[in-house]
């Protein structure tokens, strides 16, 4: 029998290898793919409170089926989003892209 | 140790080391593979605590779909070939005190906390989730779902309006969306 820990370690692990993707890198699709990374995480500490804590309920599977759901749609928006923006601009680098920052 | 233990920690050894190749990697097309593996191992993970419903969903939803998805985005965008520039020295230690301070509080606080876990056995069957799904009563999560679904549909139509090829009229960026033309193909 593993401890909730370990497996929260994973996670939780996971998480800020993400987080430090999203720090580092200044390219969107890179960018988009650590979040992917940051939501996995998060799905897997759902799974895991509802598999030992309240193994009578289902709600952390239902919390992560609609997480990867939603983390479909938002990659089908973002990606829509980074082709129209390489049309217009001809790259995808976030230090480009400021017309809206000031 | 058991054989169970030994494939977690086999598991969660695949999935952390392909998490750090995916971030650091600096050719954005290995980046994208190092992903894949990582997501391929979390739906490991998923089997290995026999939740065989969110495994199949992560491997249909994630391997099948998003990660094709961003392989294809990549093949529009850049020359995969490339490498991508260096991230600044000083940005790159940042980031990383930033995100091992962060790992070791939150996992300071995890560890002190003090799991129970219950003995009963899970019952994730994929006919439980399906009743519970559509069901309208205490306990069900219909109107959730419902949301989602609508939540797709604007989804959908908003990346076809995003993504749609501008009219050849060039700055006519604002009345593309009001074009039907490219809606009607898909």
């Amino acid at each position: 029998m593993i401890p909730i820990s370990h497996i929260l370690f994973v996670s939780t692990a996971l998480f800020f290898i993400g987080m430090y993707g999203l720090f580092t890198r200044r390219n969107m699709i890179t960018m988009l793919m650590s979040i992917e990374l940051m939501l996995n995480s998060v799905n897997i500490n759902f799974v895991t409170f509802n598999k030992y804590l309240y193994p009578e309920k289902l709600d952390g599977i239902f919390f992560t089926i609609f997480i990867i759901t939603i983390a479909a749609a938002e990659a089908a928006v973002a990606i829509a989003i980074i082709i129209n923006l390489y049309r217009s601009h001809k790259s995808i680098d976030v230090e480009d892209a400021t017309e809206m920052k000031y | 140790m058991t054989a169970s233990q030994i494939i977690f920690y086999i598991l969660s050894a695949f999935i952390l080391g392909m998490g750090i190749l995916s971030v650091t990697s600096r050719k954005i097309f290995r980046s994208a593979i190092w992903l894949l593996f990582s997501l391929i191992g979390i739906s490991g993970l998923y089997f290995w605590m026999e939740v065989e419903f969110i495994a199949a969903v992560q491997i249909v939803v994630y391997v099948g779909g998003i990660v094709v998805l961003i392989i294809f985005s990549i093949f529009l965008t850049q020359q995969s070939g490339k490498e991508m520039q260096k991230a600044p020295m000083m940005r790159m230690i940042a980031g990383a005190l930033a995100v091992v301070f962060g790992f070791a509080f939150t996992y300071m606080l995890i560890d002190r906390y003090g799991f129970k876990p219950k003995s009963v056995v899970f019952d994730n069957s994929v006919a439980r989730i399906g009743n519970a799904m559509l069901n309208t009563e205490q306990g069900g999560f219909s109107l959730p779902f419902e949301v989602v679904s609508i939540l797709l549909l604007a989804a959908m139509i908003g990346c076809i309006v995003i993504a749609a090829s501008p009219s050849p009229s060039k700055g006519g960026d604002k009345e593309a969306p009001s074009k039907s033309p490219p809606k009607e193909e898909t």
